[in-house]
């Protein structure tokens, strides 16, 4: 069972990311969060490394970027590129309002026994053994006859938000569907010495006690790492102080054994998010 | 010469009358590569409530894919307080920006009496930004705050 959840975590961390190992923090990193005029373009990097905000590891995926508009149709990103540690992309902010980047991946992952021997259901390409890649399998493909099925659902959300001209709150409106982010305060109205407070929602209902990791960039130009371990209230609410002016990397994870698909035991969810603080 | 007789008559005929006069100094700095500042002026009240920007000056010509409008946002606490949702160019406030010297911008005659905080902000191309917060009470009281490198004297006066 333990060494179950360990390939579950590592799976999620792979579902966004090429290869590499699990502890890397993924993350999307916008040129600005803040726009004036009427021809703004954001720039926006994904990447996976362990210091924030530092492409040194591995680049993000772009299949699966989403651009939610101010009136929450689909958007597009243009210029994507991927290159050895980052992948980059713009977004032409043609509409004034907030606006919603990023990507909501779900899947199942686990393994079962066939004769003995076990399988893995989704994640990371295996290696055979003359070294060619072996892609994984699907649900589907679980004989009849296997056993041990042990299968989670892996959900993940990293999503940034930017504003041209004044805020709205359309793409701010939670679906009711997974782990989500409420946001009480809005994502581009942070100011240093100013609380923010957030609301986190499993299903739509609030999440108390759900841990949630505030990591500060530029890690390289301090000795600190600077993380800070917030708990959200028993209303779901997360009240984050911000020392400094500057973009901080926001994660939390959640599991359950509520799992939205058949045959799966649980579910696994993390929700990831990066925020721009301005100063005073 | 002409200029300033017939402001000396537009002064006599139609002297508005205003709640007092805020003036900003720019100073004159000598850097590599000067650009004239951005400057917003606004009131808000001492209590909280909605801001009233008095005068904006940024590059009003600048057209086409990068307007002057774009580093609008970069008077970050102006843009936060209202700035965002005023219609550029804003008639009766927004204008072109300011050479160094001292400029006087008058208070509206609408102003009701009351305390409030006066705001003038500065954000210079290859330079700084610079936030000088005065107290000011409705009817005005000559006062005077003073900004370090992107700003100089702010001053208040009755009329």
């Amino acid at each position: 069972m333990k060494t179950l959840a360990l390939r579950l975590l590592a799976a999620a961390a792979l579902l966004a990311v090429p290869a590499g190992l699990s502890a890397h923090r993924l993350w999307l990193l916008p040129s600005g969060t803040i726009f004036s005029g009427t021809d703004s373009w954001v720039t926006v990097d994904m990447a996976a490394s362990n210091d924030l905000f530092y492409a040194d590891h591995q680049p993000g995926r772009l299949d699966g970027m989403k651009v939610w508009q101010p009136d929450g149709t689909a958007g597009q990103i243009q210029n994507g590129s991927t290159g050895r540690y980052r992948s980059v992309f713009d977004v032409r902010l043609d509409k004034p309002g907030t606006w919603k980047i990023g990507t909501e991946t779900s899947a199942l992952m686990g393994s079962f026994k066939v004769g003995g021997v076990e399988k893995r259901v989704g994640g990371r390409p295996g290696t055979g053994p003359n070294g060619e890649r072996i892609a994984p399998l699907t649900v589907a493909e679980i004989p009849a006859d296997a056993s041990d099925v042990q299968l989670t659902e892996v959900g993940a959300r990293n999503e940034i938000f930017v504003t041209a001209g004044e805020p709205t709150r359309t793409v701010l409106t939670p679906t009711g569907k997974g782990l989500e982010l409420d946001a009480i305060t809005h994502p581009d109205e942070l100011v240093a010495g100013e609380t923010a407070r957030f609301r986190f929602l499993v299903d739509g209902k609030p999440a108390a006690g759900l841990k949630v990791t505030v990591v500060p960039g530029g890690k390289r130009y301090r000795d600190a790492e600077g993380a800070r371990e917030l708990t959200t209230g028993s209303d779901g609410v997360l009240s984050v102080d911000w020392p400094a002016a500057g973009m901080y990397w926001l994660n939390t994870t959640y599991q359950d054994a509520k799992a939205s698909v058949p045959r799966a035991a649980g579910r696994r969810l993390s929700y990831t998010t990066t925020l721009e603080v301005m100063t005073p | 010469m002409r200029f300033v007789a017939s402001m000396l008559v537009a002064g006599a005929v139609a002297a508005p009358a205003t709640a007092g006069t805020v003036s900003v100094t720019i100073p004159r700095l000598s850097v590599a590569e000067y650009h004239r500042p951005y400057v917003a002026v606004w009131i808000e009240p001492a209590g909280g409530g909605a801001a009233r920007t008095l005068a904006i000056w940024y590059d009003t010509k600048k057209r086409g894919n990068e307007p002057g409008t774009k580093w609008l946002a970069d008077l970050r606490a102006w843009w936060r307080k209202g700035g965002r949702s005023l219609q550029m160019p804003a008639n009766g406030v927004s204008g072109a920006t300011r050479p160094p010297g001292t400029h006087t911008i008058p208070l509206p005659a609408d102003l009701k009496p009351g305390a409030y905080t006066l705001n003038v902000e500065a954000a210079r191309e290859t330079g700084g930004r610079e936030l000088v917060q005065l107290p000011l009470t409705v009817p005005t009281k000559a006062a005077r705050a003073a900004g370090s490198h992107e700003l100089g004297a702010v001053t208040l006066s009755a009329r």
